[in-house]
């Protein structure tokens, strides 16, 4: 039992140095593995490692900078502009002065064309971009002067510096590939705090620190990203010491929680999961019908019994406690008021139980992709919550490819969420432009109010105007909720207890997207971590 | 060929005069295989772009991944265009086919990166692990096969060929589970996974040899029950003929009767095996890797699968395709050199 012994022996050789006091360097429990290397367990592993496909784009990409990055607080700050940038009166024309002295990883300096080529490449109908109209605001790129690019909107946009955390690629390598199979896409070159050593798809990438980052050598030099796709199997690894840190659903991060040097991170996120409710269908477009399911699903129940408690409720696709959020558009459970507000409409109950008006039955089919656990126990609660209250929801499961025809006439239970700016997720998933137009706006929501609070924040750069705009969209939304929002999600992380933050006495983890694992978690800042003293 | 030669001539026991190697029907078999295997191959690549395109995967999805799933329609259009989604899938297959015959096996959409390199730096972690398996399946299976038959019906072999009936029903992505489930989760001795230790990076002998030990292992016992039985009924089959009978009379020693001469054309069945196994041994791999993260082809090859890489499948089809031909000559080639009462003009 090689793996067994070589644990024991590193565990009595850690107790006894713990009890002698002393040994410098020996002060972790794990594998005796010096701090300055890492190794994590993730579910999942990019497709591609070019930021022109689209790794990276929502920053934290290890291997690249964008023009600026995003805090601890997603507070957006200068990464290789110098600073944040400019932008003209009209809101349309956005000025970026680089950093000085950035290079490559190769040696190469950074430069304006270096910018304008990432840009005008992931904007390029050919590149194979799944996430370009992300950028579509952008009508022109051009460089300045030696140091400066001028991003020109076609449409005044009011988040677009958010958009800019996209990573840069150097025009001399990329520029040489086709950007859809080149060998970019596997052995990339970036001025970030990291160098790729090793790619071993499906099993794990390797990461080597860049010792000429311009935000000074990261102090964990050895960073290795294992794919494991089991739960249980990551776990397991996790426990045998092969991994330092592993992201894990609840049940299984409980059982870490006795491990003295283990440290499980819970990070909150945009992540929520809602039943969209077809505007098409007349009973899940009635809005009395909508307004009774939004009272009558008992979100607190849903978050202990199917997430574990690993989630909080949701009143909308904002979290309750982000800044952008209306205060006092959150709805109590109350089935009775549910019952009321359809007893009003003149629903009346039929023969089998289910409300009928008009002869029409209170009933709608429910999709949920398959294989979904999460998903499927949402979905079957909320079957069970809008039962109490006369409506009947049948849940089937499915492929998206079965799903993806049936979006505009029945309900999915569907999960969203975007980083960086309301707009990104709240414009796709409610502006009466973007029915049924892709996954974008599944339901066909139309509601004129809603698409005037959405239009109002796009144009406006004044904080207090686009708040007042986001509110209304809050309240309009509570009103007539096309969709029965239910929780967002939690994503927990189990750590080794070996790192810190400079200037904290632990790790941090930032409001996560819906995508997550492998930029996000506490290793969301790597290059930041210090060995624990 | 000529180890094999050498081996059969010293076996023979014939030491006056060394047989020729009938070089010229080797040869023939070898061209006449070449030249039914051609059409073979085209037919198995059409055969794929028709499958393929007939499959109920979205190559949009199955390219972008989540992306997808929040893309807009203009997005979801547009990766459907560059990708070549909604040609005929004949076009497709003549565009692959000259383009192969050029040196050009193209691009793979899904893994982004050249077939050719997909498969060049795959292929040898595949061929690691069939190799080693099929060399422990073989050994393993003749050397319980011998055992099992020298006394038929005795408790060996009666445990032996039960135990390989019950095997040979296990299906291997059972078997690899039950593996995982008690060497890596229970006994913890052995990997779970991967191909080296996730810390390590670099690739070193020690480390590789104790993560082959399970997926290699699985492999080989998925393969042993075929062998075993099989060696197990030739060799009882050879005992009871007359060469086994006048060497017992001739009072050779027991081991030599059955090693020198009841194995040897007991054996002779088991070579026709070795190609026929090859296909089963190619998708028990495929199978394995995948539950023991072995990043071979299998992994590949999924995804080419599921998201319709036209480019990849059509390659490691032809590829699976070649070595499954190649598996079969080698075994017929084997079994004329073994064999003298066999002509390769029959073949």
């Amino acid at each position: 039992m090689p793996r067994a012994i070589r644990q024991t022996v590193a565990l009595t050789a850690a107790a006894l140095t713990a009890t002698a006091c002393s040994a410098p360097g020996a002060d972790d429990t794990r594998g005796a593995a010096p701090a300055d290397s890492v190794v994590l367990g993730v579910a999942t592993e990019p497709d591609t490692l070019s930021p022109l496909l689209g790794y990276g784009k929502d920053g934290n990409s290890k291997l690249f900078d964008g023009l600026l990055t995003r805090d601890a607080d997603l507070n957006l700050e200068p990464a290789l502009a110098e600073d944040l940038p400019e932008v003209s009166k009209d809101g349309l024309t956005y000025t970026f002065t680089l950093r000085d002295g950035v290079t490559f990883s190769d040696g190469e300096p950074l430069t304006p064309a270096d910018v304008v080529f990432t840009y005008e490449t992931v904007l390029d109908e050919k590149t194979n971009n799944p996430n370009r109209s992300e950028l579509a605001a952008v009508e022109r790129v051009r460089a300045e002067g030696s140091d400066q690019v001028v991003f020109t909107l076609a449409y005044p946009f009011a988040p677009f510096a958010a958009r800019t955390v996209l990573p840069i690629v150097p025009q001399h390598v990329a520029g040489e590939q086709d950007p859809n199979t080149g060998a970019f896409n596997t052995s990339p070159v970036g001025t970030g705090p990291y160098v790729l050593a090793d790619w071993r798809k499906g099993e794990k990438l390797v990461f080597k620190a860049n010792p000429h980052y311009w935000g000074g050598e990261p102090a964990v030099k050895n960073v290795t990203m294992a794919i494991v796709p089991d739960d249980d199997v990551r776990a397991t690894r996790l426990r045998s010491g092969d991994l330092d840190g592993a992201i894990l659903p609840p049940n299984l991060a409980a059982t870490f929680e006795d491990e003295a040097d283990l440290t499980t991170y819970r990070a909150t996120s945009y992540d929520y999961r809602a039943v969209s409710l077809p505007t098409g269908d007349p009973v899940t477009g009635d809005v009395d019908v909508r307004r009774a399911l939004d009272l009558a699903v008992d979100r607190d129940t849903m978050v202990e019994k199917v997430l574990d408690g690993a989630g909080r409720p949701a009143y909308g696709p904002l979290p309750v406690d982000d800044d952008w959020f209306a205060k006092g558009t959150e709805r109590a459970h109350d089935p009775a008021a549910a019952r009321r507000i359809l007893d009003r409409a003149g629903w009346e109950k039929g023969a089998d139980g289910v409300l009928t008006k008009d002869g029409r039955r209170a009933a709608f089919t429910l999709y949920y992709p398959a294989g979904d656990k999460v998903r499927q126990d949402l979905a079957l609660a909320y079957a069970g919550d809008a039962k109490k209250i006369g409506v009947e929801v049948k849940v089937e499961s499915g492929t998206w490819d079965v799903i993806e025809p049936r979006m505009a006439k029945d309900a999915v239970l569907a999960g969203f969420g975007d980083v960086g700016d309301p707009d990104f997720g709240l414009y796709p998933l409610l502006h009466s432009s973007e029915a049924g137009d892709g996954f974008n706006n599944m339901p066909h929501y139309d509601n004129p109010a809603v698409d005037k609070a959405l239009d109002d924040a796009r144009r406006t750069r004044d904080a207090a105007e686009r708040r007042a705009a986001y509110d209304t969209l809050q309240q309009e939304l509570a009103e007539n909720p096309g969709y029965t929002f239910l929780t967002h999600l939690d994503h927990l992380y189990v750590l080794a207890d070996r790192w810190k933050t400079a200037g904290s006495d632990g790790l941090t983890t930032q409001v996560e997207p819906h995508e997550h694992g492998f930029a996000a978690g506490p290793w969301w800042n790597l290059e930041d971590w210090q060995p624990r003293r | 060929m000529s180890a094999a030669a050498s081996t059969a001539a010293v076996d023979a026991g014939a030491a006056t005069a060394r047989r020729r190697l009938p070089w010229g029907g080797m040869a023939r078999l070898t061209v006449r295989r070449i030249l039914t295997g051609v059409p073979l191959l085209l037919t198995v690549t059409l055969g794929v772009f028709a499958l393929a395109a007939a499959s109920p995967f979205d190559p949009v999805r199955g390219y972008a991944g989540d992306a997808a799933l929040t893309a807009d329609q203009e997005t979801l259009d547009r990766l459907a265009a560059n990708l070549g989604v909604g040609e005929p899938f004949a076009v497709r297959w003549w565009d692959w086919l000259t383009a192969a015959l050029r040196g050009d096996l193209g691009d793979s959409t899904v893994l982004r990166q050249p077939v050719l390199e997909v498969i060049a730096e795959r292929a040898v972690w595949s061929a690691l692990l069939c190799a080693v398996a099929f060399a422990v399946a073989v050994a393993v299976g003749t050397l319980l096969g011998v055992l099992a038959a020298r006394r038929p019906g005795g408790l060996l072999d009666r445990t032996v060929t039960g135990t390989a009936y019950t095997l040979s029903a296990a299906p291997v992505f059972w078997l690899a589970l039950l593996a995982v489930w008690f060497f890596a989760l229970r006994l913890d001795v052995l990997p779970a996974g991967g191909l080296t230790d996730s810390g390590s990076s670099y690739v070193s002998f020690g480390d590789v040899a104790e993560h082959l030990v399970l997926p290699a292992g699985v492999l080989a016992v998925s393969q042993l029950p075929w062998f075993v039985l099989y060696v197990r009924q030739g060799v009882v089959d050879a005992l009871a003929e007359d060469p086994v009978r006048g060497a017992r009379a001739r009072g050779l020693a027991e081991r030599t009767v059955l090693v020198r001469h009841a194995l040897r054309s007991g054996l002779l069945p088991v070579l026709t095996l070795i190609g026929s196994r090859v296909p089963e041994l190619i998708t028990g791999a495929l199978l394995v890797e995948t539950v023991f993260s072995w990043p071979g082809i299998a992994d590949a090859t999924v995804r080419a699968a599921t998201a319709v890489d036209f480019q990849l499948l059509a390659a490691l089809t032809a590829f699976a395709t070649v070595a499954v031909l190649l598996g079969n000559l080698l075994a017929d080639l084997l079994y004329g050199l073994f064999d003298p009462r066999v002509d390769f003009r029959d073949m």
